[in-house]
């Protein structure tokens, strides 16, 4: 049990706590704002695990863009301030299957990698990274500028506020 | 460092994410489950990347295998997923907010149809 476990088994924990929490409280913002301390534990995790860019990298789009963006989409549908009490759908199937899910899978993994203890390989830093990024990866990276070009173009045209307009209450249509 | 301990953390968080898409109502709730499980995967990715590389010192990967043979394979492509996790969000709020203003609603299990269907729709 050397340090960096130690660091493991805690982050491990808030990421897990935290999670637990986004998919269970019945508080929207709420919600949210543990999506950030989950998001930001395995931001953690990434650096322990010797990722130096990833972590970062997830700081910045995830707890940096992706939660002010939902937390703007729970603002913007008028989301109640306290408690709501029609988020949930009946538990019984989700705790089935997702139970299923995550402890089979945990199982799998626990039983293919043991306690075996592996050697700290060298840290992803940003040069290492970008070598690997514009060397052997840039093919995919450039399909992939594509894509967030194509998902910019379509939020733009999903937004466009006379798509579904009604003619009789055309006062509908503000957003 | 025990590899298992991240492995089991990814997959928890995944059965997370799966238990909160089906359980939730709610759109936006729904796309924070998602998050949930794509930033599993990208636990996973990281942590083979980190320990499973390091103990393959020494062995002779095959050429077919040639991208995959370089070192932080694992960490690219978990900087992939999370741009396309950025694209998935923008594309998925656009679609929620628009529901939003043609329904006043955000539950995805309840989608009120009939309303298309006796009203005129303006293109």
């Amino acid at each position: 049990m050397t340090v960096a476990d130690a660091l493991l088994l805690a982050l491990g924990a808030v990421a897990v706590g935290s999670g637990f929490l986004v998919v269970t409280s019945a508080h929207l913002v709420r919600a949210g704002l543990y999506l950030v301390v989950s998001l930001g534990a395995l931001a953690g995790l990434y650096l322990v695990l010797g990722a130096e860019l990833v972590a970062w990298v997830q700081v910045l789009v995830y707890v940096g863009a992706v939660v002010v963006l939902l937390l703007f989409a729970v603002m913007l549908t008028r989301a109640p301030i306290g408690a709501s009490q029609d988020l949930d759908r009946p538990a019984g199937p989700a705790l089935l299957i997702g139970g299923g899910v995550g402890l089979g899978l945990a199982a799998l993994l626990a039983d293919a990698f043991r306690w075996t203890i592996y050697p700290q390989a060298e840290t992803g830093t940003a040069q290492r990274m970008g070598e690997q990024i514009f060397g052997a990866w840039v093919l995919p990276f450039e399909v992939l500028s594509i894509l967030l070009l194509a998902a910019l173009v379509g939020a733009i045209v999903l937004s466009r506020p006379d798509l579904g307009a009604r003619r009789e209450e055309p006062e509908s249509v503000e957003g | 460092m025990h590899a298992v301990i991240p492995y089991v953390t990814a997959a928890i968080l995944f059965g997370l994410g799966v238990y909160g898409v089906l359980r939730r109502r709610n759109a936006i709730l729904v796309l924070m489950a998602v998050e949930l499980m794509l930033n599993a995967i990208n636990l996973i990715f990281v942590t083979a990347d980190a320990t499973v590389r390091s103990a393959l010192v020494g062995v002779q990967i095959e050429s077919w295998a040639y991208p995959n043979s370089q070192p932080h394979a694992g960490s690219v492509f978990a900087l992939f997923v999370i741009v396309l996790a950025a694209a998935e969000v923008g594309v998925g709020l656009a679609i929620i907010l628009q529901y939003y203003r043609m329904r006043q609603a955000v539950h995805v299990d309840e989608v009120a149809l009939h309303h298309e269907a006796d009203e005129q729709v303006v293109r």
